[in-house]
């Protein structure tokens, strides 16, 4: 019998030392204890700060199954999608029509072989739906491994955990990950407001998420040459209905009012202010006449 | 003749269950998507996709790995060995060799890549409800079919270049080359000025588009099979192609001596 080359007995080795090492790398974590904001100390140690670059590697790969494939290539990347807004965003939004007309990046065919080749690449464009965004996660996180500063891999996962595939505890946990790694993220305490109230329906906790954020958005955007607005008002507009839902309806007419700056439909805000208003106007004198009444 | 070169094609497949080669790569490429199915990221037991990219990636490798590594050592090896004297004399012509060995490698390429993508069935149906058939037969007859053109290709390259290892080098870039770039030759080109243009738009017509032939997308993110009517006629393409290359190959082994 002949016997095995030394090569190929070398790559078997390899190969399993490798899979070993994918299999303990977790286990070993929990052994060494929490590691540095930093992250993983060995992948901080082998990659160095390149790691951030394979982190948007493989945030971009999850945007690419998020489309199920169709998404522009290097040669197309003028086109490519620049935000991350598209992945959160409901169908039909304002940020979902911008970004199907941005992802119409084929255009005609130029010759007859590229004619004939899109027979064998995906040119449609689709989204991800009915529990299969789960297939964005693992390169999520994979990509917050590797960069625990990137935020939109937190808030994007954390989304459709909540959302769409029922998880609302693993969701909780990878936004508490983001926290320890990024404290003062405003967006971080968002999405964790918004857990918070629309899944948990705990409002004491999604008010103190949502003011933990308005307080670090107020520190950090105003300084900006161009502030996040968006993000502003979503914290607003949410602590304006969670305390419209506490009752306490001047403090929501004070977080509408701030909203009205930021909004790009400032209408709509004074119109729910005029409405608020008369409500608090009606309860105080209900309460007034109730008071007297009881006298 | 289809005597001959069914029994010249019999030895090479013989030689690929002879050899280790095949069930390495098939070892590793099972262990390698065992192990990454086994992590579980978030508690969800239904991802799959990650699985099935690294998998076909994996059987994407290893068939190139199994149709250049056989491929390139087969006539340098019957002159190394000088077995390609008593097998000239038997009559057997030297088209009749080309043909053989091509028949032969694409053939145990054949048998290995069934192998692989039986596999690959078993551990995407594992997690997966629906079984994909269409796609999976279409998925692998047309990189059976590319192989082909791959396998012509470098038995051109082993009456070309001295040795094997060269010859597999240079046919794994090449192949490379055009399976990541070949797509794209086109819009590089119009970028370019005269008469780099002209020079990048006739490479981009000249190469075979192997790029066409791997579809592992379409399987990995469940979209609708392709038209049967594209995968004739882009079987029909590499055919020419592979039929070109043969005609070369023989063209250059007929006046090529012998002896080393």
């Amino acid at each position: 019998m002949r016997q095995a080359a030394p090569i190929w007995i070398v790559l078997l080795l390899l190969t399993a030392s490798f899979t070993l090492a994918t299999a303990l790398q977790s286990r070993v974590g929990d052994w060494m204890g929490p590691s540095d904001a930093g992250g993983s100390n060995l992948l901080k140690a082998w990659l160095g700060d390149s790691r951030r670059l394979f982190a948007n590697h493989f945030f971009e790969k999850a945007d690419v199954y998020f489309h199920s494939g169709y998404y522009p290539s290097i040669f197309d990347a003028r086109q490519a999608p620049k935000d991350t807004q598209h992945m959160t965003s409901k169908e039909g939004s304002a940020e979902d029509k911008a970004h199907e007309l941005s992802m119409n990046f084929l255009g005609p065919p130029r010759d007859w072989i590229e004619g004939f080749g899109r027979h064998f690449m995906i040119t449609e464009h689709t989204h991800l739906e009915g529990g299969n965004e789960r297939e964005i996660l693992p390169w999520l996180r994979i990509s917050a491994d590797l960069d625990p500063h990137r935020i939109d891999t937190y808030t994007v996962a954390a989304f459709w955990l909540r959302d769409s595939l029922g998880k609302p505890k693993e969701a909780e946990q990878f936004l508490r990950e983001g926290l320890r790694n990024n404290p003062a993220s405003y967006e971080i305490w968002l999405e964790l407001g918004l857990l918070y109230q629309e899944n948990f329906h705990s409002l004491a906790r999604a008010r103190n998420a949502l003011e933990l954020g308005l307080r670090y958005w107020q520190e950090q955007e105003p300084k900006k040459q161009e502030p996040d607005r968006i993000g502003f008002e979503k914290i607003v507009i949410r602590l304006a209905r969670i305390e419209e839902q506490d009752k306490h309806l001047d403090r929501a007419i004070q977080y509408l009012k701030m909203a009205l700056s930021a909004s790009p439909n400032p209408e709509v805000i004074r119109q729910q202010i005029v409405e608020l208003e008369k409500a608090a106007a009606a309860s105080g004198a209900t309460n007034s006449s109730g008071g007297a009444g009881a006298r | 003749m289809i005597q001959t070169v069914l029994a010249l094609a019999g030895v090479v497949i013989k030689e690929l269950y002879r050899r280790k080669d095949f069930y390495v790569l098939f070892v590793l490429t099972a262990l390698i998507t065992l192990v990454m199915g086994s992590v579980s990221f978030f508690h969800d037991d239904k991802i799959i996709r990650y699985v099935k990219e690294l998998c076909l990636l994996l059987i994407w490798i290893s068939a190139l790995v199994i149709a250049i590594g056989t491929t390139a050592r087969q006539i340098p090896a019957e002159r190394e060995n000088r077995t390609i004297f008593p097998l000239l004399a038997k009559p057997v012509t030297r088209a009749q060799v080309v043909i053989g060995k091509f028949a032969g490698c694409w053939l145990a390429c054949g048998l290995a890549l069934v192998m692989f993508y039986a596999f690959f069935a078993i551990v995407s149906g594992s997690r997966e409800s629906h079984w994909p058939v269409v796609q999976l037969l279409q998925a692998m007859w047309l990189q059976w079919v590319m192989l082909a053109v791959v396998v012509a290709l470098v038995l051109l390259g082993s009456v070309v270049f001295a040795a094997p290892s060269s010859n597999g080098t240079i046919c794994f870039v090449v192949v490379l080359g055009i399976l990541l770039l070949g797509r794209y030759l086109n819009q590089v080109a119009l970028r370019e000025p005269e008469p780099l243009r002209t020079v990048v738009y006739g490479l981009y017509y000249m190469i075979p588009h192997l790029e066409w032939y791997d579809i592992r997308e379409f399987v990995v993110y469940d979209h609708a099979p392709i038209g049967w009517v594209s995968c004739g006629l882009a079987s029909l393409y590499a055919a020419v192609y592979a039929a070109l290359l043969l005609s070369a190959t023989w063209l250059v082994f007929r006046r090529k001596p012998l002896n080393l």
